[in-house]
């Protein structure tokens, strides 16, 4: 096998709190050394040398919350389309959403997707499988014959479960497979015609608000059955103040919870929908000022667990529209680390803490071989310059979709090359 | 004869909201529609201002008031007018709103009145068209033709506008006059007080430049203008108000709640009124209202707004876009 030695990198390792020059010894698919002690190990007979002075070598990112309009809306995007965005991206590992047509609620379905996935994706795919058939919130899928056919974990995806004994179920029986179940809360009833943050602004604007309550009513329900039930819970999206709040008492209280945010609901606040720009219709939706300032000190202060990318697909045909008509959602994968080093050069987020909750942190999650750095691991890593700015640019993505939230935005740090199980998949 | 000095360029291309003007604008406008409303009243109805020139009136949402106004005030100034009849067209068989407005670009209008059920839908159109767009209403966020025949109104009847305490009173949440009145209002320098149940206020009232009163008699104090909003009937069944029967008996404008207001306060409504719900009968007919004059200076507003837009000095007939 051939072994390459990355030299003279800052390499940040957050599984092992690593941040440190070094080198990253890679020995085919795998890491046999990375940090300070790789350094001092010495370069093996034979192998490629690469001086990566001035960069820094991250694990690559894991993003466990993505659409994917395969199969179903391919128009939209493909797994492999996908896969190249999130090469590009610095993204190694994604989790895609059973929200598919037809749904991942069936072993043939997740089957499909780990085989689309190795047959025409250059990074990791990992199935999560639908929680209730159909996602209709009525019958549990069969969780364990997913697992064992390698979903990794469950989300109605875009959907939230009413049903409280569902969701008791749910987490009780999933408990048995090991396996979290991963929720986005949103109150149908609270929200009826809700398309923004509820509040000043949606009034000026004559839109239906979404009140943060309709967020935090399902997840305080959720919360105290994961409490019930012992069982693993993630909250998927949150994007509150008084959500953050809820997990912080329900991991006070020992409950097995995690919870997660959109880079969105980091990045952007309501104002950013301007004149009803319809690729800033988001679910949950941008929030007040306040609100993202609280989820930022909610990742800094651990009761955020993971950020995602929520990359999802829309075209013309579900954005050109009014906005109480158009679709939610915005693509994500390709500026998911470019937005989220803002945290950083901010110093609102040290850079270890910024890559856990972006690799180590949703791979341990879901139980993924990725997201670190350490000696056996998968080499998937990336090489970034972590102060080389650059220009989102619509003709630049390589998504199928375009609905961006950062077009144009100037962006502080770019992947410079992306390596998946050992192999470069992307380079500048 | 010394001819009468012609009125200033009107800035903008487009009329989508109240936001977008300036207290001047608003002005510019209120004075080139009191010079309309004479020519409505001449036996000879029709100028020739807009003759040429080609108006569509794109209605999503059945308006025969607002449609009709619209219709005439371009027939008034000589323009060529289309209606497009929503139910019958395309639209139903599910094109969008902006392939709609490129398939009524192509056909070269000069000016494009849109009435949509969507908030955002005239600013959508705007930028998807060469002409002018004026906005007949969009959702629940504007309807500038309205607030600015509300202050003609008002200003025929009172002399001004500053000053005047205006009771803005019924479902303020799903109001777009309200919105675009509430500005105009503010622009002009009213003190504008709003009436409503709470679950008819939206989020984020008591800073939209307004004074929140919860009863009738409290909001209607000294008022110089009572101007009552419609109640869709839909959301008087236990969704946003228990009853009808309440509603009224709390919110609906009759004779013993009025005389809070000052003697000679102008009552107001932008129709269609659902009588014996937000307004009694007698009210409705009575001295005060002015509702019938709403309707006249609709039409006289919707002439100074056409041609404010299709000012021949900007936009000649003819003419490059």
């Amino acid at each position: 096998m051939s072994v390459t030695v990355f030299q003279n990198a800052r390499v940040v390792d957050p599984s092992r709190g690593v941040d440190e020059t070094g080198a990253v010894i890679v020995d085919g698919a795998k890491i046999a050394a990375a940090g300070a002690s790789a350094h001092n190990q010495g370069i093996p007979g034979g192998a490629t040398v690469v001086d990566c002075a001035g960069k820094t070598i991250l694990p690559g990112l894991v993003d466990s919350r993505v659409f994917i309009g395969e199969p179903g809306a391919e128009h939209r995007e493909t797994i492999h389309s996908a896969s190249q965005a999130a090469a590009a991206g610095g993204v190694t590992s994604i989790v895609m959403m059973p929200d598919t047509d037809p749904i991942i609620d069936d072993i043939a379905l997740v089957e499909h997707v780990l085989r689309a996935g190795r047959d025409t994706a250059s990074v990791h795919v990992y199935p999560a499988a639908a929680i209730s058939k159909q996602l209709a919130g009525h019958e549990m899928t069969e969780f364990g014959l997913l697992r064992e056919a390698g979903a990794v974990g469950f989300t109605d995806g875009r959907h939230t479960i009413a049903s409280s004994s569902l969701m008791r179920r749910a987490l009780t029986y999933a408990r048995d497979f090991g396996a979290v179940i991963a929720h986005e809360t949103q109150d149908a009833e609270l929200s009826a015609n809700g398309v923004m943050n509820e509040g000043l602004y949606a009034s000026w604007l004559g839109l239906s608000g979404i009140p943060r309550e309709a967020e935090a009513i399902p997840l305080e329900r959720d919360l105290l059955l994961a409490r019930l039930t012992r069982g693993a819970y993630h909250a998927a999206k949150i994007s509150t103040a008084l959500s953050a709040a809820a997990i912080a008492r329900a991991k006070a209280d020992g409950a097995n919870v995690t919870a997660g945010v959109s880079i969105n609901n980091l990045s952007l606040n309501e104002n950013d929908v301007g004149e009803y720009r319809t690729f800033f219709r988001l679910s949950p939706p941008l929030r007040a000022e306040d609100d993202r300032l609280a989820m930022i000190e909610a990742v800094k202060n651990g009761t955020v667990d993971v950020i995602v990318s929520s990359h999802d697909p829309q075209d013309v045909d579900t954005k050109r529209l009014p906005f109480a008509d158009a679709a939610e959602g915005a693509i994500g994968l390709e500026t998911l680390l470019g937005t989220a080093l803002r945290l950083y050069h901010n110093g609102d987020l040290p850079l270890l803490r910024l890559a856990e909750v972006l690799s180590s942190a949703p791979a341990k999650l879901y139980g993924l071989p990725g997201g670190r750095l350490s000696p056996g691991a998968p080499a998937d890593l990336i090489l970034v310059g972590l102060d080389d700015p650059w220009v989102v640019r619509e003709a630049d993505i390589r998504s199928r979709s375009k609905n961006t939230c950062f077009e144009g935005a100037r962006l502080q740090g770019r992947v410079l090359q992306t390596l998946v199980s050992g192999r470069t998949v992307f380079s500048i | 004869m010394t001819q009468a000095p012609s009125p200033p360029l009107f800035p903008h291309r487009h009329l989508l909201g109240i936001r977008d003007l300036s207290p001047a604008d608003i002005e510019m406008l209120l004075d080139r529609a009191d010079a309309a409303v004479s020519i409505s009243r001449q036996s000879e109805k029709k100028s020739s201002t807009l003759r040429g020139r080609t108006q569509i009136n794109l209605f999503y949402e059945a308006s025969t008031r607002t449609q009709s106004s619209f219709e005439l005030a371009g027939k008034r100034l000589g323009a060529d007018v289309m209606n497009m009849s929503v139910a019958s067209s395309s639209v139903k068989k599910g094109e969008t709103l902006i392939d709609t407005a490129i398939t009524l670009n192509a056909m070269r209008p000069d000016i494009l009145i849109i009435r949509h059920q969507s908030a955002g839908a005239a600013a959508l159109l705007a930028q998807k068209v060469g002409c002018s767009v004026v906005n007949a209403g969009d959702g629940a966020h504007e309807h500038p033709t309205q607030a600015l025949l509300d202050a003609l109104t008002i200003r025929r009847a009172k002399g001004r506008i500053a000053g005047l305490s205006v009771a803005i009173c019924g479902d303020i949440l799903h109001s777009r006059v309200a919105r675009s009145n509430i500005m105009l209002l503010n622009a002009l320098r009213a003190g504008v007080r709003v009436v409503a149940p709470s679950t008819l206020l939206p989020s984020g009232i008591e800073r939209m430049g307004v004074t929140v009163c919860r009863t009738m008699e409290e909001g209607l104090k000294d008022a110089d203008v009572v101007m009552m909003l419609r109640l869709q009937r839909e959301r008087m069944a236990g969704a946003f108000v228990p009853s009808v029967r309440e509603y009224f008996h709390y919110f609906g404008l009759d004779a013993e709640k009025l005389k809070a207001a000052k003697e000679d306060a102008l009552v107001m409504h932008p129709g269609p009124m659902n009588r014996g719900v937000e307004i009694a009968s007698e009210i409705a007919d009575g001295p005060q209202s002015v509702i019938q004059e709403q309707v006249e200076m609709g039409v006289a507003v919707r002439m100074a707004v056409m041609q404010a837009l299709l000012d021949p000095r900007r936009n000649p007939v003819g003419g490059a876009r």
